[in-house]
């Protein structure tokens, strides 16, 4: 006879399932300006608690306060605004494009617009983001041609990757974007060896590794991390912990024993856990973490703490595993609101400006949408003899033997 | 020229990249100080650097997603994964990204990457240091894979493979690293001293990846081979008497198939020798192409000769390893068919 009563399993469950009331009771939110701010070469093990708190800026009344409320120049900050309106246009714009049959698949990162536009608008040219398909920011504030992005969407005659990939999975190297593969996680490594390779030749760039709270739990997440650890690259690690991976909740990651920024404790990276939908704090955390990379002083983890309003993509429905109202509950706002009446109380933006930036935004899109589907839509435009090109350098004798069976 | 066993030459091969090309780096478990547990990599970082040349943590997706990162930057890695048994981990970075990175970017990234790795039996590897998984590799579009023979065609091809701007998977047949192997395990080994293939040019030169060597012309039977087997087909044939031809394939991808089918054509016969296990191993993929392209030149069906479909044995070693006997019973049965 055992001593011991019967063993039982644990599966993690969330606050709320459809029909509940949304409750984020789990989240403990700090009140904005609270949480202290470390010099760059700190020692991982002196900032332990900030891997468990939450670094936040904008306040309920929309001023920046607190130890991380740099100076931000005011060119700098309306075009993190700008850009934010342009990615939730985009978003919807492109949502509506595959409700019309014009591309077979989209995804939105609603709510999480901070993130990609914070960190993107602190990285120098010559940097690379090693994306997720969810940082569309990292391309729409910058100069990446709207036409191009869609085209892409629409795998047609002007798409830049030529009709292989599925809509949302952009690259541009030029742009610092690496190229985005379904494998997920698997970026996260490339980053850390980029990285590595930057430090090997003596050179200034760094890199930013990009993945979601869902595919911390992938064997690359570790990988990177120990890599990380060991090497001491020029990398900011970046987690988008927007409490959703599909369906399963961010405990069945492993995120109800520990933050994610806890993570990086054992591996003797510096952490930090950061409102994400605080577009300063964003911006503030990610300058800190860069010009750590950049100082060679090593990697950095980031949690950014955000909620994932959209549904997880066009072939899903939230519906049926969360609460309805569960975003309109979401403790941290929304992250366009709150740049917004940042702005408009430093005087440098206004209700008006506001909604005439929606619709200039709105009439962008859909232009370039019109000049996009003009080359072709749901695949419309794209040819044969792309298939084989690309697989290798030059094309092997079986590829070409391959190409002439389908007569391209 | 000089004398070189398979390891040695590896090495050269390694250290006349390195001191041409700055963006030649060598990592992988215990590569760097220690020099590799098969001395692959000895007195490479004490020459190059530990920035050049570098031990990893013991992580086979990290070594290979390192690798790739490194090359999108610009970098060429020559990376090792200890034995090819242990690549699995590494498996989902060399097939959903280096093998398609290029492709899914239309060219806008690229991952010029040496993936090294040890393989093959004979040598009481048991499970987990014998297995021969090039038929993983094969199946993959995007990948090159090599399996070189002997000391002269493993330098020749590896700085090919390094200079090669695609993903290449390197399997260096730890049998033959320090002599050719015929499978004759009761016979004192050899080393590659005196061997013509064990003298090596010194400095640069390649083996032209994609192209196999013709070891033996023969008109009696095809016998399409790579790595320890070229040197059980060639024992097999010695002792049989029969006059077959041998072909070193060197390049599995992309396939030499001119030189497989004139010499098919030419023989009427075609035998495939392999380590790995049978079931849709390599072989089958060789003799699809042999049926296909010399189907009204066949006299008799095509054969093969492998690893059995099972897990590698320790205890059996001799009894799983396609030695000659096997392999010559095979050749004579298959010259009484019609």
């Amino acid at each position: 006879m055992s001593e011991h009563g019967p063993l039982s399993f644990n599966v993690p469950e969330p606050m709320g399932r459809p029909g509940d009331e949304p409750d984020f009771s789990y989240l403990d939110v700090p009140r904005a300006g609270t949480v202290r701010k470390p010099p760059v070469d700190v020692d991982h093990q002196d900032i332990r608690d900030l891997a468990r708190t939450m670094i936040r800026v904008l306040n309920r009344d929309g001023d920046a306060v607190g130890e991380w409320a740099d100076p931000v120049e005011d060119e700098t900050i309306l075009h993190a605004l700008r850009s934010m309106i342009r990615t939730r246009a985009f978003d919807e714009r492109m949502m509506t494009l595959q409700r019309q049959g014009k591309t077979s698949f989209y995804m939105k990162c609603t709510g999480e617009e901070a993130i990609a536009i914070g960190q993107q608008l602190a990285l120098a040219p010559g940097d690379m983001n090693f994306p997720t398909y969810r940082q569309q920011g990292l391309l729409l504030c910058q100069d990446y041609p709207l036409v191009d992005m869609i085209s892409q969407i629409l795998s047609n005659a002007n798409d830049p990757l030529r009709g292989r990939q599925l809509p949302v999975m952009y690259s541009s190297k030029k742009h610092g974007f690496f190229s985005i593969s379904g494998n997920l996680g698997t970026q996260y490594v490339h980053a850390v060896g980029w990285a590595m390779a930057s430090a090997i030749k003596g050179d200034t760039k760094i890199a930013t590794a990009w993945i979601g709270d869902g595919s911390t739990a992938e064997s690359d997440f570790h990988a990177a991390l120990v890599n990380a650890s060991v090497y001491k690259p020029p990398v900011v690690l970046n987690v988008v912990n927007n409490q959703w991976a599909i369906s399963s909740f961010q405990g069945i990651a492993g995120g109800d024993s520990a933050t994610f920024a806890e993570r990086a404790h054992g591996f003797g990276i510096p952490s930090l856990r950061v409102d994400g939908n605080d577009w300063i704090a964003v911006y503030n955390v990610s300058r800190w973490a860069i010009e750590r990379a950049r100082r060679n002083l090593g990697p950095t983890l980031i949690e950014w703490v955000t909620y994932r309003v959209a549904p997880h993509s066009t072939s899903d429905d939230p519906a049926r595993y969360r609460p309805r109202k569960e975003s309109d509950a979401w403790p941290l706002g929304d992250p366009v609101l709150r740049l917004k009446n940042h702005l408009i109380k430093r005087g440098l933006w206004s209700e008006d400006r506001h909604v005439q930036a929606e619709a200039e935004y709105a009439q962008e899109v859909k232009a370039a949408t019109k000049k996009a589907e003009s080359f072709g839509v749901m695949g419309g435009g794209s040819t044969a003899r792309d298939i084989f090109d690309d697989v290798y350098k030059d094309m092997p004798p079986h590829l070409r033997e391959q190409r002439q069976k389908l007569g391209v | 020229m000089a004398e070189m066993n398979m390891v040695e030459a590896i090495r050269d091969a390694m250290d006349i990249k390195m001191a041409q090309d700055r963006d030649v780096v060598v990592f992988g478990e215990d590569v760097g100080y220690f020099g590799g547990v098969f001395r692959c990599t000895a007195g490479l970082q004490e020459k190059y650097g530990k920035d050049r040349v570098f031990d990893a943590p013991i992580n086979e997706s990290g070594i290979v997603g390192v690798g790739i990162g490194m090359a999108t930057y610009g970098l060429r890695p020559c990376v090792e994964v200890q034995f090819a048994d242990y690549i699995y981990p590494a498996y989902d970075q060399i097939v959903s990204e280096a093998a398609r990175l290029r492709y899914r970017s239309a060219g806008d990234f690229t991952a010029p990457i040496t993936i090294r790795t040890p393989c093959g039996g004979g040598i009481f590897g048991g499970q987990t240091h014998s297995q021969s998984p090039e038929a993983l590799f094969t199946h993959v579009s995007g990948l090159k894979t090599i399996i070189p023979s002997n000391p002269y065609d493993a330098k020749g091809l590896l700085i090919a493979a390094i200079e090669d701007d695609d993903p290449v998977v390197f399997f260096e047949p730890k049998r033959l690293y320090n002599g050719p192997f015929d499978g004759h395990h009761d016979r004192p080994s050899k080393s590659w001293a005196g061997h013509p293939w064990g003298d090596v040019p010194q400095g640069h030169y390649i083996v032209p990846i994609g192209k196999a060597a013709i070891r033996r012309e023969g008109a009696a039977v095809t016998i399409l081979a790579y790595g320890t087997m070229v040197y059980v087909a060639e024992a097999a044939v010695a002792e049989t008497g029969i006059d077959a031809e041998i072909i070193d394939l060197r390049t599995l991808l992309p396939l030499d198939i001119e030189t497989i089918v004139t010499s098919v054509q030419k023989t009427g016969r075609c035998m495939i020798v392999h380590e790995a296990t049978l079931t849709s191993g390599f072989g089958a993929e060789l003799a699809a192409q042999v049926q296909e392209r010399c189907f009204y030149h066949l006299e008799a069906p095509i054969a093969r000769v492998t690893g059995w479909d099972t897990p590698y044995p320790h205890a059996q070693e001799w009894d799983y390893f396609p030695g000659p006997k096997r392999v010559g019973k095979a050749l004579v049965a298959m010259m009484e068919e019609i």
